[in-house]
């Protein structure tokens, strides 16, 4: 099939970029959406053009390095997939297909689709971790989880951190991805000790980075690859003004 | 060169109580005084960086990644092995031990993987006190499941996602220490070189990969911890990235390459659709549990469905030959990695192979819906069905899926001792990276477990005991050696920007992995491989008069940063090929067509190979140096394995 | 007390804010439409006028007027506040960009329907509250209530006034949508989320918004067309 592609070229942070048009002739309609990435930068560096940068490595749907906004939504139009799981089978011939990076204040576009998303490792520098040292813990089955609660956990855990959530939103607000980290460990018996902490620092971080504030609008679930639920926002919101009301940090 | 394995002392279970015992200590007020590199942040470089910055050192850490969290360990689906005995089922550390060697075809240090099996049990306890959610079952236990064949349950999972969630909890503990400032996190940055001063590891040169520019960084030891090589082949299960920079460089600059012609050939991956394929995609080894594997009996019936003329649906049992069910009735679809990818590769050579390329085995479930029913087999395997049907746009619970083998694992690397440390001093290699554990082939769930290993708990004692020989000094970054190296890389990405030819980085990439592919795959000979030698010097040359590279060194430039790979990966394809060759036996993943049983099986040579073959530079075009590091089996028997 | 203020300053603190504000005028909405029934009651507005002059003379009362004043003052400065803040985290837009599935669109449009609630609100307040309280109304007298204001005349010939009913009427359809969203919002927003209650709380919120306003609507079309002055 034959498409059309308007992507996001901008050279660096500095310059204000924009969309340059690319006629696509006879893509597979097997390929995934980054292969055909591919085919545009192959053909574009045989030409002696810079290649359209994007960030990738897995291919899998579990690294959270892709990031594309493609048509209007982050990672596309399919459901609970990264850009990387996208196929073109999903487009059709003669479509015109509009690829944006992530936009928010907190993700600062870095080149073409690359963006700077350093913030999100800040936020779990700033307490997304349970304190304890290498050596000297429990035997594993001296904490028992129930099953329920572990896989609860589990589920907040698969965030990819690939900050399409902050992408969909339209406040720009990093909410989900936060409360899928906070709620994670405040689940876990080895996460409660420090959990009031945890929350009070994170949230703290996240709004020192410049994201929105979430008017639960619940896009981030909607786009999230990984369909993290609302119920960690939820549960993050209890445990922030819990722990605010209650720890005894003054 | 004596190639010193430091292997201690005494009977095999004391070993490494006795040497932890031995090692000298670096008095805690003394550890602030040392500044580790680790590079890496996959399993092995972020429990490393994070132990060792938890102990006092200094720590600065690097990764091309834009997160730490991203390597290329967060994509390990199935899980992670320790001999826990929670099952109850007769596994121990002497068990786990034994399955590995015996997995390993004979070809791995009995000490090292002994050790391996011993500190397995504290990786458990280490990750679910990070946090790590791990399956449980309803008393709210951990779960466990067997794996790869193994005849215990002693693989521990998070869903398909146990290598994310390991790494996460690394990752945490990692973030824990930048926060404190014990951990210098330098994200986006590229290890180029190794820097060495009278010997012995001091630092290392980087680029920003954002900026472009060179830095240096000083150290009192070096830990490369950057993963395996599969992307030698271009297509691999690998993370595109995934790359052999770090590894190739300090091979350059000395350190032994040891056994480079063992890489795992994984069975159950789903097959190439076209040329514009970038990766494959790994389908987890469990399929195999309930998947049963088949091809036409026929030529003619295989090319039928080739072109579609029929559907597999349509051919009767008897037209369908379930080939690893009859070569092999004790073990049937489960019998190990390389013998199943192997036999996918002989039934498609054959002409019975299906899909459009020709290159694919079917892995039918119809019997497990039919006999399970369809509910149970989609909570057993939802998330793979799904996720093939993502890719394949085919729906695996009416038609069989379709798969075949991929490069998957090394388990060749950096030659390293008991210590961890290369045969330059003070210079370590962890993870996949090195060659340790794994002999001439990997059991599942035992890379994590191996990564883990490596970070938190041997690492922490084994550096202290080089570490504490040294003087408290701080390694001086404007040392000339630090110069020579810098211009090295300078020069080396000018020359790349500079060669301004015809032909793209990928397209010689692609090239090298199908040369790879043929004749230094799945199966070798000494014919392919004689050949293959040429054709892969006739690439390189061809690379650095040909290669395309555009943009600039002083920006984020994906171009030249994939051909400051390529061009390593030039140099390393050929000492596979150069190691296949030697090694005439077959063992793990190296198959050599001239040395099979009347089976067909793998036929080892114990009295001439049972050696780790470790490879010194020898120069760009020069012939690399075999040293010889002999193993000695004082525990096991050596057998040969059958799966009949 | 710096922890207070820090509280409230944060994002999740704000909008803790904005939930228990908005929460508190939808109790106030709740007794002002059960209140205003009394405009139905045929008694030529009486029930209505002794009901307006109990609410206006009694202290408990006077102290909830105030309080509701402040949390309308509050909830419009924190939804504003918000509001640039979360311009602000998105200073480049997308070229272009579509809405979510299952997103409603309340959801997304949260502050323009707030501030038409608040244009109402402000006219709502001119017209009634402040002719009741220093406008002229003309007063009626009853036999045991003696001579109060007439409150239910100054509504009956505003709602006269076709333009006013239809005013009023659409403004409570912007109503409805603020709710929409807002009724479940505040929950979520306090965390009251649950497996088994969120189900109950979004079809209470649902139907709440619709009904309350649709109530309210209702006051000034029945005025209009069966007790219209003009007529
Ligand atoms: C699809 C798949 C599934 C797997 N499933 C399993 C499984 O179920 N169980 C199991 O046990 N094993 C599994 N494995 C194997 C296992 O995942 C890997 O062997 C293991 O995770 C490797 O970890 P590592 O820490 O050595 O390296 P990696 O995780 O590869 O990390 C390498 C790190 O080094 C950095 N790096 C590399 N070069 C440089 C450089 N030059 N400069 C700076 N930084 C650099 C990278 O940025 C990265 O941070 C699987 C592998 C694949 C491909
Ligand atoms: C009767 C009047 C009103 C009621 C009952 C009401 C109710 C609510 C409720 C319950 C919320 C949800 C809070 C949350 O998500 O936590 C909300 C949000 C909001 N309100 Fe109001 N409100 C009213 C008037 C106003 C006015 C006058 C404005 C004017 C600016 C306004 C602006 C907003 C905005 C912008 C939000 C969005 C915040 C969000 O989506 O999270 N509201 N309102
Ligand atoms: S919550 Fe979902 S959308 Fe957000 S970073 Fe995590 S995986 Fe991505
Ligand atoms: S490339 Fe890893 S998630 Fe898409």
């Amino acid at each position: 099939m034959n498409l059309t592609l308007k992507v996001w070229r901008q050279k660096g942070p500095a310059d204000k970029g924009g969309f340059v048009t690319y006629e696509m002739k006879d893509i597979n309609h097997h390929m995934s959406f980054l292969e055909m990435m591919d085919v545009l930068n192959e053909r574009l560096e045989r030409e002696g053009q810079e290649p359209v940068h994007f960030d990738h490595d897995c291919r899998e749907g579990i690294c959270g390095s892709c990031a594309m906004h493609i048509n209007g939504r982050p990672h596309g139009p399919s459901k609970g997939t990264a850009t990387c799981q996208l196929h073109m089978r999903l487009f059709n011939d003669g479509d015109v297909i509009t690829v944006e990076p992530w936009r928010a204040k907190a993700f600062p576009v870095v080149k073409d689709l690359v963006v700077d998303r350093s913030a999100f490792d800040r936020i779990i520098q700033a307490g997304g971790y349970v304190s304890v040292n290498t050596g000297g813990v429990p035997d594993a089955n001296e904490i028992p989880v129930p099953k329920k609660i572990a896989d609860e956990a589990f589920n907040a855990a698969t965030c990819i951190s690939c900050g399409a959530c902050v992408a969909a939103c339209k406040n720009a607000s990093a909410m989900l991805f936060v409360s899928a980290k906070v709620s994670q460990l405040a689940l876990l018996p080895q996460g409660k000790v420090e959990r009031k902490n945890r929350v009070e620092r994170m949230v703290a971080q996240m709004d020192a980075e410049g994201f929105g504030n979430c008017t639960n609008t619940q896009a981030c679930s909607v786009e999230c690859p990984k369909e993290i639920s609302q119920d960690f926002i939820a549960m993050m919101n209890r445990e922030y003004i819990g722990a605010k009301f209650t720890s005894d940090n003054v | 060169m004596n190639l010193n394995s430091r292997i201690p002392e005494g009977p095999l279970a004391e070993k490494w109580e006795k040497h932890k015992f031995n090692v000298k200590l670096v008095n805690p007020a003394n550890k602030r005084k040392f500044d580790i590199i680790v590079v890496g942040t996959g399993l092995a470089g972020a429990s490393a960086a994070a132990s060792l910055a938890e102990l006092g050192y200094n720590v600065k850490v690097f990764t091309f990644h834009d997160s730490p969290r991203r390597a290329h360990s967060i994509a390990a689906q199935g899980g992670i092995n320790a001999a826990k005995n929670y099952q109850n089922d007769g596994d121990s550390v002497y068990r786990l031990f034994y399955d590995t060697v015996k997995g390993g075809d004979y070809r791995s240090r009995e000490a090292n993987v002994y050790r391996l099996a011993q500190v397995s049990v504290n990786i458990i306890d280490q990750c679910v006190a990070q946090g790590v959610p791990f399956a449980r079952e309803y008393g709210g236990l951990l779960d466990n499941r067997s794996f790869g064949g193994a005849q215990v349950s002693r693989t521990f999972y998070a869903k398909g996602q146990t290598g994310q969630q390991l790494l996460i909890g690394a990752y945490q503990a990692l973030s824990r220490q930048v926060a404190t400032g014990k951990i210098k996190l330098y994200t986006r940055t590229e290890m180029l070189d190794l820097v060495m001063i009278d010997g012995h590891a001091k630092g290392i040169i980087t680029r920003n990969l954002i900026t472009g520019k060179i830095e240096r960084h000083a150290g009192h030891a070096v830990l490369l911890c950057t993963g395996g090589y599969g992307n030698v082949f271009y297509l691999s299960t690998n993370a595109m990235a995934s790359n052999a920079t770090a590894a190739w460089r300090a091979h350059r600059k000395g350190a032994l390459f040891a056994n480079p012609c063992f890489t795992q050939i994984h069975p159950t991956c789903i097959p190439v659709s076209g040329l514009y394929q970038s990766k494959l995609t790994l389908m987890s080894e469990s399929l195999r549990n309930d998947g049963r594997v088949w091809v036409p009996k026929t030529v003619e019936d295989a090319e039928k469905i080739r072109k579609g003329q029929i559907k597999p649906t349509d051919l009767p049992e008897e037209a369908r030959d379930y080939y690893l069910e009859r070569r092999y009735p004790s073990f049937g679809n489960l019998v190990p990695r390389d013998v199943a990818s192997r036999n996918a590769k002989y039934v498609c050579d054959e002409g019975r192979g299906v899909g459009g390329t020709g290159l694919a085995v079917y892995l039918d479930f119809a019997d497990a819906i039919r006999r399970d029913g369809k509910s149970t087999i989609e909570a057993r395997y939802g998330n793979l069905f799904e996720m093939y049907e993502k890719i394949t746009g085919d729906d695996p619970y009416t038609l069989p899926m379709m798969i075949y083998p991929a490069v998957h694992y090394t388990m060749g690397g950096l030659w390293v001792d008991y210590n961890l440390m290369t045969n330059i001093p003070g210079l370590y290699a962890l993870g996949e990276a090195n060659f340790s554990d794994h002999g001439a082939n990997r059991l599942g769930a035992s890379a994590l477990m191996q990564g883990l290993a490596d970070g938190y708990f041997v690492i922490p004692y084994t550096m202290g005991d080089y570490v504490a020989s040294l003087p408290f000094k701080k390694v001086d970054a404007s040392h000339p050696a630090f110069d020579e190296a810098e211009k090295a890389v300078k020069d080396g990405i000018n020359k790349l920007l500079s060669i301004k030819g015809t032909r793209t980085v990928d397209d010689f990439h692609r090239e090298l992995g199908s040369i790879m592919w043929e004749y230094c795959g799945m199966a070798r000979n000494a014919e392919g491989l004689t050949k293959a030698i040429g054709l892969v010097q006739q690439l390189r040359a061809d690379f650095w008069k040909d290669v395309k590279v555009n943009g600039s060194a002083e920006e984020l430039n994906m171009s030249l940063e994939k051909a400051n790979r390529v061009a390593d990966f030039l140099e390393l394809g050929e000492l596979m090929i150069r190691d296949a060759l030697h090694r005439e036996e077959s063992c793990g993943g190296h198959f050599r067509d001239e040395y099979q049983t009347p089976e067909g099986e793998a036929l080892r040579n114990d009295e001439e190979f049972s050696y780790v073959a470790a490879w010194e530079y020898g120069g760009f075009n020069g012939e690399p140096t075999l040293h010889k590091e002999d193993l000695v089996f004082e525990n096991v028997k050596l057998t040969q394995r059958s799966y009949k | 007390m710096s922890w207070l203020t820090q509280t409230f300053s944060s994002s999740i603190g704000r909008k803790f804010l904005t939930a228990i504000t908005g929460l508190f005028l939808i109790f106030f909405l709740v007794g002002h439409v059960t209140g205003n029934l009394l405009l139905f009651k045929p008694d030529e507005g009486r029930a209505f006028n002794e009901y307006t002059q109990f609410m206006t003379g009694n202290l408990g009362i006077m102290i909830v007027r105030y309080l509701l004043y402040a949390a309308i003052l509050a909830h419009v400065i924190i939804t504003v506040l918000l509001g640039i803040h979360n311009r602000k985290a998105r200073p480049v837009g997308y070229t272009k960009q579509v809405p979510s599935p299952h997103v409603s669109w309340s959801s997304r449009n949260m502050g323009i329907l707030g501030t038409l609630v608040l244009v109402f609100i402000v006219i709502h307040m001119a017209n009634f509250w402040y002719s009741l309280k220093w406008g002229v109304v003309p007063t009626v007298n009853y036999a045991e209530a003696g001579e109060i204001k007439n409150l239910y005349h100054v509504v009956q010939s505003s709602f006269s006034e076709l333009w006013y009913t239809a005013l009023y009427v659409v403004m409570m359809v912007f109503l409805a949508f603020h709710l929409m969203h807002g009724f479940q919002s505040a929950f979520q927003t306090l965390g009251l989320r649950h497996k088994k209650y969120w189900p109950i709380i979004r079809s209470v919120g649902f139907w709440f918004s619709i009904i309350v306003p649709f109530i309210f609507a209702l006051m000034p079309l029945y005025i209009y067309f069966f007790r219209n002055i003009n007529h």
